[in-house]
């Protein structure tokens, strides 16, 4: 494993809310297309096709919890 | 690609009744090359020149219009060259290197393919594939061991042990030969692929693409024209290439919903292009719909029936990958096929061709796959990251890298048995399994030319001086730079990493097989060997 998802931030709650009022305002689909442009630039600035890979496997595995949890959700 | 459309007929040739036909007992021959497009033309040219008697079948008497393939890429120029017809076809073809792509009308990136000077061919001749055909029939015709059948059809396939029984569908009525080997080259639609029961692996993409060729006197320069997202042609991509004769091609995308019929016809074609060209003057030539495949045979080689070009596998037009790959598929079996039928090697040698240009065809589909999807996203979802590229490309030298809009067609590199691995490290731009670059030189009598052209077809020993000429092994042309050839510009130095002494192994269709950095016979020897598939 080469992602690293231990906290890297030394203020995880400012970055957070770097990337919410990135969006805010935004209609979903503006905030797709800026998602899909951070993504690019961020992919590129790591630069490594595996940890990319697992990055991707990450996201997609919590997606599938996501999806679970919501089916429960009342 | 499965198209439909009419095509005028440019160029006729004539039917003539065959002895063949008239024989009690089935004739029988070595080599029947079924299709006389580029790919099969250029393979009976070259099993020609190297010596071998060829039965070269069509099941047309004619060339028709319709530009199909037009870019012809370096390296199958550099074949061309070597088969007879490369200088006349890029005189007569429109040389281009520069590429273009937009979004909208803002120019997201342009491209050089090919800056560096001291080749022969250029990187990209754009040239109607009736041009290359009827070029490719006159030389075929000049050679007397190709014997060119028009209006003859093969309708019947039976496979032996070491051989094929064809029964061939002519004016006159059916008659049936024998064929040590049979080449399939009879394209997309192979009519050999059908009879022995073959099918593709691979996909088939939904978008629907217009492709025409527009008549027009036009000052656009002479360059590949990409747009995504057009003014002229909404939400969709356009491609634009110059041919000869002030014709052009123009590639539309359609959409997934696109309707075959309706799309052909000349008023809504005409009113696509007008948005696209303006109010000027133009003639429609050639139009046709296409949906593009990135697919492939298991196995081109089954038994004594090899496949080679679009017969064997197809791609989208993005990278000029198909006749460019029929056309090496060609210059490689060749040389194989040759050395078998010559009792020179093993018919062991034929399976590597399947090996090394099925590698060659999964690059190709590959690249053609990554395009295709990139021009034609297949949902919202991927289109939407798709377009962030597209943004983001404006702005950052990374994104630039990930538009694509085709990649263009290069020479494989064959990871293969057939090369000696290297004992020593060379630098430069020369790789084991890959055609050797080209470079200007001169000869003893102080003639400029190019390495390539020195070339002959042969297995190729070239030595850099370094005392006397050595001795190479028999079937091996020994070519000496500094006493043959004379490295002028120093361009073969450095494209070889060549230092005196250096020897360099070419395989017939001048791939590199084996370099070292001292002549050594028995090691020259060992190369040619394994080279011919010999164990």
């Amino acid at each position: 494993m080469k992602l690293i998802t231990d906290s890297r931030f030394a203020n995880p709650d400012a970055a957070f809310v770097a990337l919410v009022e990135a969006r805010r305002g935004l209609t979903v689909e503006h905030s797709a297309d800026l998602d899909a442009r951070l993504v690019l630039i961020l992919a590129n600035h790591i630069g490594d096709a595996d940890i990319l890979a697992e990055a991707i496997a990450l996201a997609k595995a919590g997606s599938e919890t996501v999806l679970a949890d919501c089916k429960s959700c009342p | 690609m499965a198209g439909a459309g009419e095509r005028k007929v440019l160029f006729r040739y004539q039917y003539r009744r065959s002895p063949d036909q008239d024989r009690r007992t089935c004739a029988r021959h070595p080599v029947v090359i079924v299709g006389a497009g580029p790919v099969g033309l250029a393979a009976a040219i070259d099993l020609a020149l190297r010596g071998a008697a060829v039965l070269l079948l069509d099941e047309s008497d004619r060339i028709g219009a319709g530009s199909r393939g037009i870019c012809y890429a370096k390296r199958t120029l550099e074949i061309l060259d070597r088969l007879g017809v490369g200088e006349q076809l890029v005189a007569r073809g429109v040389t281009w290197k520069l590429g273009k792509v937009f979004l909208g009308n803002a120019l997201v990136y342009a491209f050089d393919l090919f800056p560096e000077g001291g080749h022969k061919m250029p990187a990209f001749i754009n040239l109607q594939q009736y041009y290359l055909e009827q070029a490719l029939v006159e030389r075929a015709s000049a050679l007397d061991s190709i014997d060119l059948r028009w209006s003859n059809r093969v309708v019947g396939l039976d496979r032996g042990d070491d051989g094929v029984r064809l029964t061939i569908a002519t004016p006159d009525g059916p008659y049936a030969i024998e064929a040590d080997w049979v080449i399939a080259a009879d394209g997309a639609r192979s009519t050999i692929r059908d009879l022995m029961g073959l099918g593709f692996e691979g996909l088939t993409f939904e978008d629907k693409f217009l492709i025409a060729d527009v008549r027009m006197a036009a000052d656009f320069p002479t360059e590949r024209r990409f747009w995504f997202d057009p003014p002229f042609h909404s939400g969709q991509s356009a491609l634009m290439h110059r041919q000869p004769d002030n014709m052009w091609r123009i590639d539309l995308q359609l959409g997934r919903d696109a309707d075959v019929e309706t799309e052909q016809e000349p008023g809504r074609v005409l009113a696509r292009l007008r948005r696209m060209l303006g109010d000027r003057e133009l003639s429609l030539e050639w139009v046709s719909i296409y949906r593009f495949n990135c697919r492939r045979l298991a196995r081109f080689v089954h038994g004594r029936v090899v496949f080679i070009g679009d017969s064997a596998h197809q791609v989208s037009p993005f990278g000029a990958r198909g006749a460019n790959s029929g056309i090496q598929d060609a210059e490689n079996l060749a040389w194989k096929l040759s050395a078998v039928l010559a009792g020179q090697a093993d018919i062991g040698l034929i399976e590597t061709y399947d090996a090394e240009r099925i590698q060659a065809a999964d690059e190709n589909i590959g690249h053609s796959t990554r395009s295709t999807d990139f021009i034609a996203p297949r949902s919202d979802a991927e289109r939407r990251l798709r377009n962030a590229v597209l943004h983001l490309a404006q702005r950052a030298e990374f994104a630039r890298r990930m538009v694509n809009s085709g990649r263009l067609s290069t020479a494989s590199i064959y990871a293969s048995p057939l090369s000696t691995p290297d004992e020593a490290t060379f630098a430069g731009p020369a790789r084991l399994g890959a055609p050797i670059p080209d470079a200007p030189v001169t000869t003893r009598d102080g003639r400029a030319g190019f390495l390539l052209e020195r070339l002959d077809g042969a297995f190729e020993v070239l030595y850099v001086k370094d005392g006397a000429r050595p001795n190479v092994p028999d079937g091996a042309k020994l070519t000496v730079i500094g006493e043959d050839i004379v490295d002028t510009t120093g361009a073969c130095a450095e494209r070889l990493d060549a230092s005196p002494g250096a020897t360099y192994l070419l395989r017939p269709d001048q791939h590199l097989a084996a370099r070292f950095r001292r002549f050594d016979g028995e090691k020259v020897s060992k190369a040619v060997n394994r080279a011919l598939g010999k164990p």
